[in-house]
């Protein structure tokens, strides 16, 4: 995999977002930096999942939505008429809250991707094989899943399926992968599993986490960012956000005194 | 007012006067309710059960299989029953693509905006135009303009368009039932629309889409409206030529038009003939239906959420 050529991944600025009259996302500028694991934070409804969703254009999707700013990914900023949001979302990768396998089996989700971004018939069997041996061992499921890759998917264990969910991604190379909420579904055990396999994956990808979980932005994230009513209030390393929090916002809300 | 529990030979959850009450409310709307489902049921029973008591003494082979002799009061039925089998197969032919093809993409591909929602309006009102009206438009637009005369194709092609609203709402319900999550999954591994439809939504709306589009050419197997005009003709000579008898520019004989012409204009029609007729085409219409119900079931067990 090439190193992370520019040092920050996804960046934006001033940007806005409304829902047709209720505005979302108010004037943010974030640069979160390639590689690293970033958590956004807040309490429920502050934008986190609006922001999160900014990054491959997802949010065009939902119906009545306007955005104002600049979002750049890679270096590119993706409201640039040549970009293809296929190829954006292809690069983008995105995990969300509910595990969300396909009505497929295991390894046709996992193949997938590949599937609709190659022309009809023109993968071979082996090339196929060979991905989803090396997607789902990445996530760990391999030894576990390799005698019945062609049960359905949605028949598995929530854990599973989450991590079924990262494992199709990672076939198409994406640099950049956004879970929203990714162990909010999962017992605790699960959730130790998903952090695991994010540790794992950490400096490969670029990955931004909502979470509602504090400790777990504590454990698994190296840098935070804060929001509050569509506003980013603080962005730092994990380590300085909460143990030396700069606005009296987010020490508050650290503390738990609200949210 | 102080909420003491009423404590009554020591139990704390023993019943109280509202709890009686709310209980007798809820037995009243459990019976309501359920009458209610069991009435709807018993004029479809009733129908059918009177209609094999009176149309016994006529069912046979000869009954389904013969053409009307005597002027229809002998004889058998067939060249109307395999009237309304052709009815059924071309409008389903006629309205089956469009209807699915339409209702696709108005729930796939439309964005919300006054196009769009006219259209949707539209194919709302459409269903609820009165069938004689479908009628007129089908001489003017398939007997007249396009000239295919009075025929099974001009029939067929008003049934089919009578049909529409109903196969494109049948079609949006099925799709509408397949869970979004599995778009959202599509669309963020960057796959276009139609892959997202092609792939994942409609293997898994094929059975609700099947079962909707069969269900709605019933209905209009027994429409006597449309086809009177159209194509339907009091009698028509097919004796000895087997399944193909009628080509498509073809006049033809329908259940329903031949069950209105023996009951009205015709004097001296034993009665079981009538309602052999009328229960023939109840069967044909129920055949269809098991089939829809029947493809239905195999696929939904065959469906992975």
């Amino acid at each position: 995999m090439e190193p992370f050529s520019n040092a920050y991944s996804l960046e934006t600025k001033g940007l806005n977002l409304w829902y047709g009259d209720f505005q979302a996302l108010r004037d943010i500028s974030a640069r979160i930096r390639g590689g690293i694991i970033t958590g956004l934070i807040g309490p429920s409804g502050c934008g986190k999942t609006t922001f999160l969703r900014c990054f491959n254009r997802i949010n065009e999707r939902y119906g009545n939505v306007s955005t104002s700013g600049e979002i750049r990914v890679l270096g590119k900023n993706i409201y640039e008429p040549d970009v293809c949001l296929q190829e954006l979302r292809k690069s983008v990768g995105m995990v969300f809250q509910r595990p969300n396998p396909l009505p497929l089996s295991v390894y046709e989700n996992v193949v997938f991707g590949l599937r609709i971004h190659s022309p009809w018939g023109s993968l071979p069997k082996a090339e196929l094989d060979a991905a989803v041996e090396e997607a789902l061992r990445e996530v760990f499921l391999w030894d576990g899943l390799k005698d019945r890759l062609d049960t359905p998917a949605t028949a598995l264990q929530l854990e599973q399926q989450q991590k079924l969910c990262i494992a199709r991604l990672l076939p198409l190379k994406p640099r950049v992968i956004l879970m929203d909420e990714p162990c909010s579904a999962l017992d605790a055990e699960g959730t130790k599993a998903i952090e695991d396999l994010m540790d794992s994956l950490r400096g490969r990808y670029t990955m931004l986490i909502v979470t509602h979980n504090m400790a777990q932005a504590r454990r698994v994230t190296e840098e935070c960012i804060y929001m509050l009513n569509g506003v980013l209030v603080e962005h730092a390393s994990t380590e300085d956000l909460f143990l030396y929090p700069k606005d009296e916002r987010t020490e508050a809300y650290i503390q738990g005194r609200y949210g | 007012m102080s909420q003491e529990p009423a404590m009554k030979d020591g139990n704390p959850f023993g019943e109280t006067d509202l709890i009686r009450k709310k209980m007798r409310a809820e037995a009243a709307a459990r019976l309501l309710f359920g009458a209610m489902a069991v009435l709807m049921v018993i004029p479809l029973l009733s129908i059918l059960l009177y209609l094999f008591y009176k149309g016994w003494p006529i069912l046979s082979w000869q009954f389904i299989a013969d053409v009307p002799r005597h002027n229809m009061k002998e004889g058998g039925i067939w060249p109307a029953i395999l009237g309304t089998i052709y009815l059924i197969f071309f409008s389903l032919c006629a309205s089956a693509p469009i209807g699915v093809l339409a209702g696709i993409y108005l729930n796939e591909f439309a964005r919300d905006n006054w196009f769009n929602r006219a259209v949707n309006l539209a194919v709302l009102n459409l269903a609820g135009v009165p069938s004689i009206v479908y009628a007129l438009f089908g001489v003017g637009a398939f007997v007249l303009a396009f000239g295919f005369g009075r025929s099974i194709l001009a029939a067929s092609l008003t049934l089919g368009i009578m049909n529409l609203p109903v196969t494109i709402a049948a079609t949006k319900e099925a799709l509408s039932a397949v869970p979004r999550s599995f778009r959202e999954a599509c669309w963020n591994m960057g796959a276009t629309p139609w892959q997202t439809i092609r792939t994942i939504v409609l293997p898994n709306s094929l059975s609700g889409i099947l079962t909707g589009v069969i269900l709605s050419v019933c209905r209009a197997a027994g429409e006597t409206a449309p086809i009177l005009f159209t194509g339907a003709v009091f009698f028509k000579p097919i004796e000895g030529k087997g399944l193909f008898a009628y080509g498509l520019f073809d006049q033809c004989m329908a259940l329903s038009y031949h069950l209105l012409t023996v009951s009205t204009q015709l004097q001296g029609v034993p009665e079981a003939l009538l309602y052999g007729t009328a229960l023939v085409l109840i069967c044909i219409v129920l055949v269809f239906n098991s089939v829809a119900v029947s493809i239905r079931v195999y696929l939904r067990s065959h469906q992975r959420w």
